[in-house]
């Protein structure tokens, strides 16, 4: 993710992920070894398409991964837990330039899912559909005329799509806005995730706002809603910006700058610390308060910082305690250098 | 407050999960977070989704065929639709036909529609076409076998047979 795209000031990413079923098998977690293998087979041949061959598709079984290689790609969130646990005879298959991963045996067969910086719904959503009429042309789904495509858990029946984007709300948080813009958010059928600190703090500041209908709508129609929701939600922050700094620069900057400070000399940190810091810094950066430091040096160390990255960088499993050195490491070097100053 | 997931270590992570303005709050430790997927903001994650739709399911469904909807298995999978008002998941694709009359109620509450509008798989939407076509003219032959039109009716038998062909390979 380079941090970049549309918006990227306060939408970190867009992704859409189609659930798609092979017609005359049991979903997964129902189905037997040599049938979740007879999956794996067909949806391998039908990669090996020529309409596939530009993307340049890797095929990682996950049997052969270890644990910290199945953390990483979960970091990357180009798998997801549920594929990298429990999955029996689960792969993965992921495009060369890291937009498209292809989950295969996670709740469904097929889970197709396209991953864009920004907000970039429509060109995830057309994307994902190019990738789903090229695997189509080789494999029979689970489609039913009433039901449209047949999915393992009736949440995701119909187009079975998911579409999702994530925010960066830290004025709306700030200015306590957050929790009546969420809720108007979810009266218009829409999911808001986010992770809660203490308070109402979300973590990081960060919010996932996806759809929660799959059936009965287009695809176009799921995602223009979405779409049009998170245009307001961004308007929203900019305004909260705005008058953050226009009734309180001084305070604001300062809280900002502290959390750099604290960022680039830190010795230890935990997770939790580190990212509400650099969502701070990330503000910062976005107001034009820290030269040098970009959005992508962000979204890399949001990634960076987290346990299976932090074990695969050190090379070995990790305790929590090293692992809170390591990442304090990793964050100020990173930022001494985007910043021009010594590590 | 300890972690209501193990209850041996306490819960750090205190959050709410909403939806269609049903609100839960989760407090947990960092390690049951994670092996939930839920520390990581975009993951997707299935755990309480399922826990949810069972409580959707539990409600007793109408029954149209005068079967208790308790009795219907799916004959291709074995899932029966006790087992699926317990797990909230179907069993494979043919489960949707198997448990169809009592599904209408479920997809309203979840989605407040019944069927399909968006993209249609050019295959998968060809061979129900090919379907569609194969049902007209085998009520046709019907008529010509009961009227004895012998000629058309060897016609119509050339042309579903080929139909049939087509939809085997498809
Ligand atoms: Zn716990
Ligand atoms: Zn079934």
């Amino acid at each position: 993710m380079n941090g970049s795209g549309p918006d990227a000031d306060i939408v970190v990413s867009s992704r859409v992920r189609l659930a798609r079923n092979l017609r005359d098998l049991p979903f997964p977690y129902l189905a037997t070894n040599s049938q979740l293998e007879a999956v794996l087979e067909r949806v391998r041949r039908a990669l090996g398409q020529e309409a596939l061959a530009p993307y340049r598709f890797t095929w990682i079984p996950m049997d052969e991964l270890d644990e910290i290689d199945k953390r990483v790609l979960v970091e990357k969130h180009l798998i997801s837990p549920l594929l990298a646990e429990e999955a029996r005879k689960g792969a993965v298959a992921i495009s060369e330039d890291e937009r498209i991963s292809i989950m295969v045996n996670e709740e469904d067969h097929l889970r197709i899912q396209v991953l864009f910086p920004g907000l970039q719904l429509a060109e995830a959503w057309q994307l994902a559909s190019r990738i789903d009429d090229a695997l189509e042309a080789a494999l029979n789904y689970a489609f039913h005329e009433r039901r449209g495509y047949l999915t393992a858990c009736p949440t995701n029946v119909g187009t079975g799509i998911r579409a999702s984007v994530m925010v960066h709300l830290p004025a709306l948080v700030m200015t306590q806005q957050v929790g009546r813009i969420l809720t108007a958010i979810h009266q218009v059928g829409l999911v808001v995730r986010g992770l809660y600190g203490e308070g109402s703090e979300a973590l990081g500041n960060l919010f996932q706002i996806s759809n929660q209908i799959t059936l009965g709508r287009s695809e176009e129609d799921i995602l223009e809603n979405l779409h049009g929701v998170v245009k307001q939600v961004i308007e929203h922050e900019r305004t909260a910006r705005r008058s953050l700094l226009e009734t309180n620069r001084l305070k604001l900057e300062d809280r900002l700058s502290r959390s750099f400070g604290i960022l680039s000399h830190a010795r230890i940190i935990e997770s939790k610390e580190a990212i509400q810091r650099l969502s701070d810094v990330r503000l910062g950066v976005d107001l034009g308060l820290f030269r040098g430091v970009t959005p992508a040096t962000l979204n890399e160390l949001t990634v960076m910082t987290q346990p299976g990255f932090l074990q695969r960088w050190a090379g070995q499993a990790l305790t929590p305690e090293q692992r809170d050195e390591r990442r304090a490491r990793l964050i100020r070097e990173r930022l001494n250098r985007a910043a021009g100053g010594e590590s | 407050m300890m972690c209501q997931e193990c209850g041996q270590r306490p819960a750090t992570l205190h959050f709410t999960k909403i939806v269609n303005g049903d609100k839960t709050e989760f407090h947990l430790c960092e390690r049951c977070a994670r092996e939930k997927g839920e520390l990581i903001p975009g993951m997707s994650n299935t755990f309480s989704i399922h826990n949810l739709l069972s409580g959707l399911m539990n409600f007793d469904v109408p029954t149209h065929t005068g079967h208790p909807a308790q009795a219907l298995r799916c004959n291709v999978c074995g899932l029966t639709y006790t087992q699926f008002s317990k797990t909230g998941r179907f069993g494979c694709p043919a489960c949707y036909e198997a448990f169809d009359a009592h599904l209408e109620p479920l997809f309203r509450r979840l989605h407040g529609a019944t069927a399909h509008t968006g993209k249609v798989p050019a295959r998968a939407g060809g061979v129900m076409r090919l379907a569609r076509e194969l049902e007209r003219l085998k009520a046709e032959l019907k008529q010509a076998v009961a009227r004895e039109e012998f000629e058309r009716a060897a016609q119509l038998r050339d042309r579903i047979r080929q139909l049939e062909a087509q939809i085997d390979h498809a």
